[in-house]
């Protein structure tokens, strides 16, 4: 894991990895898209199209064994804690191959190994839980950093509140990540948060809180580094509130007829972080060309160790239900 | 053997636990100073400190998913719920959350959490601190249920449900925390999904839980009087559940009593006589009847609570209706 010196500039080096891993969760999602449309996969899919620098900003400053929890829309943090692209897309296809083992699907990611213990498909569901395995680091005395994922939409239910006041009434190391991109669902911000500023919200259960562009995948990662450090060197946790833009809709096949039509478009013109990331980088022609075909390959390798996976039996489904 | 009361018997398996092993501890509102809202807890925090026998805010959601998340880390908390009637605010991290993170997994992850609640009329709380829920738990695969009804049992079962990787609802009954009984010097642990046979008997079977194991045990004893000789068992776990230890039962007695202190409609019993009625149905010499609370929420007044909930005069009314001795059919209300 690249240890960088923060607050400072993000060597070019790691910021081309970082513009590899965002377009190669880019092409991922595309394809999850493609494949959906083609009837190919089961299930209720969200893709994470434009909120790519979240994950690998966040997940890029963990270390190996910090663990995260996530939400429904999971692919990009799922990639980015270190699943293999096969192993997802074995699972978004229900095969003995994917990262849950056909268990899960889209919404209940998992790769234990990697600390990701589970996307979320309860908006806010998987704070409390993230509490814990901090409680757990802290009576270990383990460096560990228990990370949850959530979008703005989540810091209306109970399980943000009830979640943050008891993280940081026992200082337990634990980095709340709100990805707020503006949208419960097809619910805008102006009706469903009173204030603008959600590191607001931080402040009443005196938490340390950030507020950062999440589009700049730097921006994020240094934010994020920092929260981490303040989290893993016994000081609490901290609420990083990351501004960002789902530009797809809230679900694969989401017609958005809550948005005006021009939105989208304008957005994909102005805030893709990943023409953010390429225009601060002296990527050539052939350095684009280079990083395209590489993710293009891992994507569609995925799709074709997707097909190729094991069907589960149907009396499977009688497993792992007890340990 | 030393005689411990039934709080004491839940106190004294969290204390052997906690002493043997670092990764035990309880967290729960009111559990430290002032030791448990039924005093259960009462001496822990001045043997193992406030870090392990852990204070918590008014935050049942909370409460119950750190101890989710410490036990995915592998440690084996046990929550308390100070009343039942709280589970319903954390109904969503203990069915989706708890008893789902193992099978999403597909087995990559397990959940060895206790959820200590208790419940129960007799006291006049009224409506939100009496009801008697475990039925729902029941419903969820992935979970185990519990149901302890004396000092022995709730300390061997909450000894296997500590050191069980599984999630489990683990119910005490508020009116149960003093009964005595002589238990077993060396803590015994009671394998989850076994029966106990409190009393044998020839002619009628009584499945009982919680409370009304007492109950069926003094019902028991008037029938007796009667010349109707009854078996009372304590399934003690609802889920998984000893089916066998019961079907056995009735293919004996040929008759069956099911009895809770939980409305009957869609409540335990009703699955005890579905497991009976399809395992034993050649065996049965009269229908299978259930006793349970009048199906009202528990009401304040003490006339009328006493009213609502059943009692050993109620068991024995089924009892004496299985047998065909029964003056007028079903009129108590407690019985369906």
């Amino acid at each position: 894991m690249a240890q960088v010196e923060r607050k400072g500039a993000v060597s070019e080096e790691l910021l081309r990895e970082f513009y590899r891993e965002m377009l190669l969760i880019r092409r991922f999602e595309e394809k999850v898209e493609e494949r959906f449309r083609a009837g190919e996969l089961p299930g209720f899919l969200h893709v994470a199209i434009g909120q790519e620098a979240v994950a690998v900003g966040v997940c890029r400053a963990l270390q190996d064994d910090d663990v995260i929890a996530s939400t429904h829309r999971a692919h990009g943090h799922t990639l980015a804690k270190g699943t293999h692209p096969n192993e997802l897309m074995a699972e978004l296809y229900g095969k003995v191959e994917g990262c849950s083992k056909g268990y899960g699907g889209s919404m209940h990611l998992y790769d234990v190994e990697r600390g990701n213990l589970g996307a979320n498909a309860v908006v806010g569901g998987g704070l409390p839980g993230i509490v814990g395995a901090a409680l757990a680091f802290k009576f270990r005395d383990e460096p560990r950093v228990a990370v949850a994922f959530f979008g703005d939409g989540a810091t209306n239910i109970g399980t943000f509140h009830e979640a943050l006041n008891l993280a940081q009434l026992w200082l337990v190391p634990a980095v709340f990540v709100c990805e707020n991109n503006g949208w419960a669902e097809s619910t805008p911000a102006h009706q469903q948060l009173p204030i603008d500023d959600l590191s607001k919200r931080a402040e009443a259960y005196g938490m340390k809180a950030r507020r950062v562009g999440g589009q700049d995948v730097e921006e994020v990662f240094a934010a994020a580094s920092e929260a981490l450090e303040h989290a893993r060197g016994g000081d609490g946790p901290v609420l990083l509130v990351c501004d960002t833009f789902r530009l797809t809709g809230h679900y694969v096949g989401d017609p958005q007829v809550y948005r005006p039509r021009d939105e989208l478009a304008r957005l994909r013109e102005t805030e893709d972080p990943i023409e953010k990331l390429s225009a601060r980088l002296d990527l050539t022609d052939e350095d684009v060309q280079e990083i395209e075909a590489e993710v293009v390959e891992i994507v569609e390798g995925s799709v074709e160790f997707a097909k190729a996976g094991t069907d589960p039996q149907p009396e499977d489904a009688l497993k792992n239900v007890y340990a | 053997m030393p005689e411990l009361s039934y709080r004491e018997a839940v106190r004294d398996a969290l204390s052997q636990a906690m002493r043997q092993d670092d990764d035990v501890f309880i967290l729960g509102e009111d559990i430290a100073e002032m030791g448990g809202s039924m005093g259960v807890t009462q001496g822990m925090l001045d043997e193992f400190g406030p870090e392990r026998v852990r204070n918590t805010p008014i935050s049942e959601m909370a409460i119950v998913g750190a101890g989710i998340g410490a036990a995915m880390q592998g440690m084996r908390p046990v929550v308390e719920v100070m009343y039942e009637d709280f589970t319903t605010l954390a109904m969503e991290q203990i069915v989706n959350q708890a008893a789902k993170h193992r099978y999403m997994s597909g087995g990559q992850l397990k959940v060895p959490l206790t959820i200590r609640t208790q419940g129960g009329a007799g006291w006049s709380p009224g409506a939100q601190h009496a009801q008697q829920l475990e039925a729902w738990f029941v419903h969820v695969p992935g979970l185990k249920v519990v149901f302890a009804s004396t000092p022995s049992d709730v300390r061997g079962l909450l000894w296997s449900s500590i050191y069980d990787d599984n999630p489990v609802m683990f119910f005490e009954h508020r009116t149960l925390y003093g009964i005595k009984e002589d238990v077993p010097e060396e803590l015994e642990p009671i394998p989850l999904g076994q029966a106990r046979i409190h009393r044998e008997g020839e002619d009628v079977t009584v499945v009982a839980t919680g409370r009304l194991v007492h109950e069926a045990i003094a019902a028991a004893g008037e029938a007796e009087a009667e010349g109707v000789s009854v078996e009372v068992v304590d399934p003690r776990t609802l889920l998984p559940l000893d089916e066998a230890t019961i079907v056995d039962s009735v293919k004996k007695t040929n008759r069956c009593v099911v009895a809770h202190e939980a409305v009957t409609r869609m409540g335990f019993g009703a699955e005890v006589a579905a497991i009976v009625q399809h395992q034993a149905f050649d065996y049965l010499d009269a229908p299978i009847e259930r006793v349970g609370s009048r199906f009202v929420p528990i009401p304040f007044a003490p006339v009328m609570e006493e009213w609502v909930v059943p009692h050993s005069n109620d068991v024995l009314a089924a009892i004496r209706q299985t047998v065909g001795r029964s003056e007028s059919s079903n009129g108590a209300g407690h019985v369906e």
